[in-house]
């Protein structure tokens, strides 16, 4: 194809990918490993897809696992809308739509480097932020202090266990991990995420913060990051909103003048700041 | 440039030709109003109309289009709309919604369902001979337009003036039968034609340079007169579904009758409508009617420009004016409430 008709390409049509594996992670998580029929899929961690099942519709999802994985590309999808059900009853070998990568605002990769990071993560805020965590594991030279912090509502949907355990006992990542409701079972920390900042043991105010969650977490995480002065270029927010086209047009993910599905879903704090709409 | 005159009864059998052999569509009554529709007969072309009912974006965005058919199950192929076809009679304003449409819809992601539309459209732009009720074009500087169409026709009263821009629109002058070289009093009528439009198509009149709006909104976020009008806004979305520079839109799939294929659409949608921002959570994230009012006003002062050179998504067509139930959606007002409270400069 000519580069004058590859930009002219249709931006609305799918690609066919298969479902290589697909598990129930909990009673409303489901994890997905796709694999695109032509093989072609390069993305950056924070980057997106729009998951079509035909006849249903279109969701955006973004990426869970590191561009640095073999063997094709990674999502968990909350059963929560027509999409995300439909989703959740696909069987491995099936096909799917897939559009994307999207988003132009990812994790910063390149200007973390060197630098200690904080991600904090609230409920499936881990999803994203998983494929930058990955990411930096598989680059460890790379980036200095690493500190995980999981806040999660409530035993039963806690995800990725076996892979919080391993980064863990890496011993080069500070992972700590927290329930809003106890159980009998969990013996960690109880009450919400941003309980768990004081705990870094790395210099908040010199580090990358990368903070996904539900957008009611986002000022309760923002306002304790403000007491360590932590300096606003310094915050990454992954941040959540209907992007319908994912390509910059239909005006659903508008936040004031900024598309979330062209100018984020990573958004770093300082440039939200003047956009009342943000958060 | 090729500049052409023609009598009006040699421009109606131009017409009745083009209606032979093209697919054309025209400005036509509709009832006591107007609206642009497929012509049948060059007698019911209007030329003489105030402002149309719909913008002609329907024949570029329409109001919902198939954009792919899918096989349930995998599969997917795109649709594209091939059909050529002759627009006339766009005013100025009209014009230059276009040309601000497909600025938007060629950047970053090129949209080739609009553009195939596009490229397939020979427009033929025509400058107002009657004013609507409620146009402001001459208050947005967009009373006359001098580029985007492929010819633009100017009632000079005993004839038309004919000025080819493209080659599209040079073909077309071509098969115009007794068009002439227009003489130096042809144009000069013309010129006249403009000069009264950029006075005259002013029925509600800006108090600043539209340049200066997305100034004046960046001080005007809290004003209290969003609030104001939202108490009476019926969130219908009326203003978004007229305006010709509004283009949010939604998509759904439809399965057929077959349960085996279908097509997944795009429709018009609007901003002012409940749950245009809902997420899967039931979470709104615009959900107060008056911040829906004020980022519709937003869009087209100062978000729009942003990505068209600082170019006024507002063309002062005037059509949410008349659209509006409880008589709130005029921008002019808005704006002039805005310029007495909070001052120029």
């Amino acid at each position: 194809m000519c580069q004058c008709c590859a930009e002219k390409k249709d931006i609305y049509l799918p690609q066919l990918a298969t479902v290589a594996d697909i598990s129930q992670m909990t009673a409303t998580e489901k994890y997905l490993r796709l694999s695109m029929d032509d093989g072609m899929f390069d993305f950056l961690p924070g980057q997106f897809v729009e998951v079509s099942i035909a006849g249903i519709g279109e969701a955006p999802i973004t990426i869970s696992s590191s561009p640095t994985q073999e063997g094709g590309f990674e999502l968990v999808v909350r059963k929560i809308g027509n999409v995300s059900n439909a989703i959740h009853n696909l069987k491995k070998g099936s096909k799917v739509g897939i559009r994307g990568p999207l988003g132009k605002g990812v994790y910063p990769a390149q200007e973390a480097r060197g630098k200690n990071l904080v991600f904090i993560c609230g409920g499936i805020g881990m999803v994203p932020q998983r494929s930058f965590i990955n990411y930096v594991l598989h680059n460890r030279g790379d980036y200095g202090d690493v500190a995980i912090l999981q806040g999660t509502k409530n035993y039963e949907q806690r995800l990725f266990t076996p892979e919080i355990d391993a980064w863990s006992k890496r011993g080069d990542v500070q992972m700590l991990e927290t329930l809003d409701e106890g159980h009998p079972s969990w013996k960690g920390n109880v009450g919400v995420v941003t309980k768990l900042i004081r705990k870094v043991e790395t210099d908040l105010k010199s580090a990358k913060i990368l903070v996904c969650g539900p957008p009611v977490m986002y000022k309760f995480v923002l306002m304790a990051l403000e007491e360590f002065d932590v300096p606003h270029n310094n915050i990454f927010l992954n941040l959540e909103r209907k992007m319908k086209c994912g390509v910059g047009k239909c005006g659903h993910c508008q936040i004031n003048n900024v598309y979330v599905c062209m100018d984020g879903p990573v958004f770093r704090y300082s440039d939200l700041a003047t956009l009342p709409e943000a958060i | 440039m090729s500049v052409k005159k023609i009598t009006k009864s040699d421009f109606a059998n131009f017409v009745s030709a083009l209606i032979q052999t093209d697919n054309v569509i025209g400005v036509q009554a509709k009832g006591d109003r107007f609206d642009f529709a497929p012509l049948e007969s060059a007698k019911d072309l209007r030329l003489d109309y105030d402002v149309t009912l719909q913008p002609p974006k329907k024949y570029f965005l329409p109001p919902m289009e198939v954009l792919l058919t899918f096989d349930v199950g995998g599969g997917y192929n795109s649709q594209m709309d091939a059909q050529k076809f002759i627009l006339l009679g766009v005013h100025p304003y009209d014009m230059i919604a276009i040309n601000q449409m497909d600025e938007l819809f060629r950047q970053d992601n090129y949209d080739a369902h609009y553009m195939t539309r596009r490229d397939n459209a020979t427009i033929v732009a025509c400058d107002v001979a009657r004013s609507s009720d409620h146009v402001f074009a001459s208050s947005m500087n967009t009373a006359v337009v001098r580029d985007g169409f492929d010819v633009l026709l100017t009632d000079i009263g005993d004839g038309y003036v004919l000025e080819a821009a493209t080659p599209k629109g040079r073909d077309l002058v071509a098969r115009a039968k007794g068009a002439v070289d227009a003489d130096p009093q042809a144009l000069r009528r013309r010129e006249e034609v403009w000069a009264h439009n950029r006075k005259s198509l002013n029925k509600h009149e800006l108090k600043c340079d539209p340049a200066y709006l997305p100034r004046l909104l960046a001080k005007a976020y809290k004003h209290p007169i969003w609030e104001e009008r939202a108490k009476t806004c019926f969130a219908c979305g009326s203003c978004n579904q007229v305006c010709p520079t509004c283009y949010c839109f939604n998509v759904q799939d439809d399965v057929n009758w077959d349960l085996k294929t279908g097509q997944r659409s795009r429709a018009w949608d609007g901003c002012l409508l409940d749950g245009f921002t809902k997420c899967a959570p039931n979470h709104e994230f615009r959900k107060a009617r008056a911040d829906r009012f004020r980022h519709r006003l937003y869009r087209k002062a100062a978000y729009v420009p942003q990505k068209i050179r600082g170019q006024i998504a507002c063309v002062g067509c005037g059509r949410c004016v008349a659209a509006c139930l409880p008589d709130i959606a005029n921008p002019v007002s808005v704006y002039n409430r805005l310029i007495d409270d909070l001052g120029i400069g």
